[in-house]
C-alpha cells in the first residue's frame, strides 16, 4: 500500500494543474505516529504532503459536507461508500467531486498496538506483512493482521464502489466473513445481561463527542447532545444521560453507517461504539437488505414506505 | 431497543384509527397488563440528584 504514494501525488497534482478541482482533500502526517491527519492542497506544487499509508483511517467524507467548490478527494472502499450517502443525502454534488478511489487492505488501530506497548511510541513502520513498532528504547514486531482495525477485518467494500481515478488494480474483496457475530452474541444474553453489557462498555465514556465529531453522518447543525431548548438529553456524566446518548446516536445512523470505524479510531477512551451502530447496520441488511452507500439510485430504507416492509413490531 | 437491554414487553408500537375505540381498549389493557408483569424498571433509570444525597447522607 506505501507504493500508492506517487501515483496520488501524480492525480492530485494534474487534477490541480489541469483546474478540474480548486482543492484536493487528503491525508499528510500527524505529529504523533499512528494518526495522520486531514490535509487540504490547493496549489500542484504541494501535492508532495500528502501521503498515504496504514494510518490513513479518517474518513475525509467528513471534510465534504455543504462544501461549493470542486473538490477531488481521496476514499478508501467505505469512504466511497459515505461519499454516496453525502450525495444521496444532498451534502454535496457529484459533478463537484473528483474522487481518488484507493483499494485499501485495512488500517491499522492504533489502539491495539498503544495497549500492548509500554513505552511512548516513537516510530511504527510498516515492513511487508510485519509492523515494527519502536519507542523508548524498545522494537516490537507485530504481524500486520493481528493489529488491524476490527472493521477492517471484516470488510467487504475494499474496493471504492465509486470513483473517477483509481490508484492501483482493486484488491480482491474478502469472502465468508462473519460480520455479526459479536452482535448475536449480544443478542443471545437476557435483557438483564444486556443492560449491564452496555453499562460495562459505556463505563469510561467521558462524553468528548469525539465519536459523533468525526463521523460523516453527523453533520447537523445543531446536534441533539448540543441543544438546550429543548433539551433532548442530560449533559451530566450520569449513566443514563450518556447511554442515552450513545444509543440515540447509534439510531441516527440507522441505515446510513458504513462501518467505517471512524468513532471507534476517534474515541480517546478506547470504547468500541461499532456495537451499537453495527447491530442497526445488521438489522438494515437482515429487514431490508440494505447496505449503505453502495448506489446512487436507491433510496434508503428508512426513507421509503414499501408495502412488504416488516411490521412484526406493531400490532 | 431489546438489544440495549430494554425487556421485550416494556415498549409497545400500535397503529390505532380513532374508529377503532375496541382496538384501543385491547391495547391499553394489554400494554399496561404486561408492563405491570415486568414490574418497576431497574436499569436505565436516572436518579433525581436529590435522592442521590439523601443516600449518601
Amino acid at each position: 500500500m506505501l507504493s500508492y504514494n506517487e501515483k496520488i501525488r501524480h492525480i492530485a497534482k494534474k487534477i490541480l494543474a489541469e483546474g478540474k478541482v480548486e482543492i484536493v482533500i487528503g491525508y499528510r502526517r500527524g505529529t504523533l505516529p499512528m494518526i495522520n491527519e486531514p490535509c487540504f492542497i490547493k496549489h500542484p506544487e504541494d501535492v508532495t504532503r500528502l501521503i498515504w499509508d496504514r494510518h490513513c483511517g479518517i474518513n475525509l467524507t467528513n471534510y465534504l459536507t455543504q462544501r461549493k467548490e470542486r473538490i477531488g478527494i481521496i476514499a478508501k472502499g467505505c469512504d466511497s461508500r459515505n461519499i454516496i450517502t453525502h450525495i444521496i443525502e444532498n451534502k454535496i454534488k457529484r459533478e463537484q467531486l473528483v474522487i481518488i478511489g484507493v483499494p485499501c487492505k485495512g488500517m491499522i488501530d492504533r489502539h491495539k498496538i498503544a495497549s500492548q506497548f509500554e513505552e511512548e511510541i516513537q516510530k511504527v513502520k510498516e515492513d511487508g506483512d510485519k509492523i515494527v513498532v519502536t519507542g523508548g528504547g524498545i522494537e516490537k514486531i507485530w504481524k500486520l493482521s493481528d493489529v488491524l482495525q476490527e472493521n477492517c477485518i471484516i470488510c467487504t467494500h475494499r474496493n471504492p464502489v465509486i470513483y473517477d481515478e483509481l490508484v492501483a488494480e482493486p484488491v480482491a474483496e474478502q469472502k465468508d466473513v462473519n460480520r455479526y457475530e459479536d452482535i448475536r452474541r449480544i443478542e443471545r444474553l437476557s435483557p438483564a445481561e444486556k443492560a449491564e453489557f452496555f453499562d460495562d462498555l459505556l463505563a469510561s465514556c467521558i462524553r468528548c463527542y469525539a465519536c459523533r465529531n468525526v463521523c460523516p453522518l453527523c453533520y447537523c447543525d445543531t446536534c441533539f447532545v448540543d441543544g438546550s431548548q429543548p433539551q433532548w438529553v442530560g449533559k451530566s456524566q450520569d449513566p443514563t444521560d450518556i447511554r442515552t446518548f450513545h444509543f440515540l446516536r447509534a439510531f441516527h445512523c440507522a441505515g446510513r453507517c458504513t462501518d467505517c470505524g471512524s468513532c471507534e479510531r476517534a474515541c480517546p477512551m478506547g470504547i468500541k461504539v461499532r456495537t451499537l451502530t453495527k447491530k442497526l447496520e445488521k438489522d438494515c441488511l437482515e429487514l431490508f437488505n440494505w447496505e449503505a452507500g453502495i448506489d446512487l439510485e436507491q433510496r434508503p430504507p428508512l426513507t421509503t414506505y414499501n408495502p412488504n416492509d416488516p411490521d412484526d413490531t406493531f400490532r | 431497543m431489546e438489544y440495549m437491554g430494554i425487556e421485550p414487553g416494556r415498549i409497545h408500537f400500535s397503529w390505532i384509527s380513532s374508529a377503532e375505540a375496541t382496538k384501543f381498549v385491547d391495547v391499553v389493557n394489554e400494554v399496561t397488563s404486561t408492563v405491570k408483569a415486568l414490574g418497576p424498571r431497574k436499569s436505565f433509570v436516572k436518579t433525581p440528584l436529590t435522592t442521590a444525597k439523601n443516600k449518601a447522607a
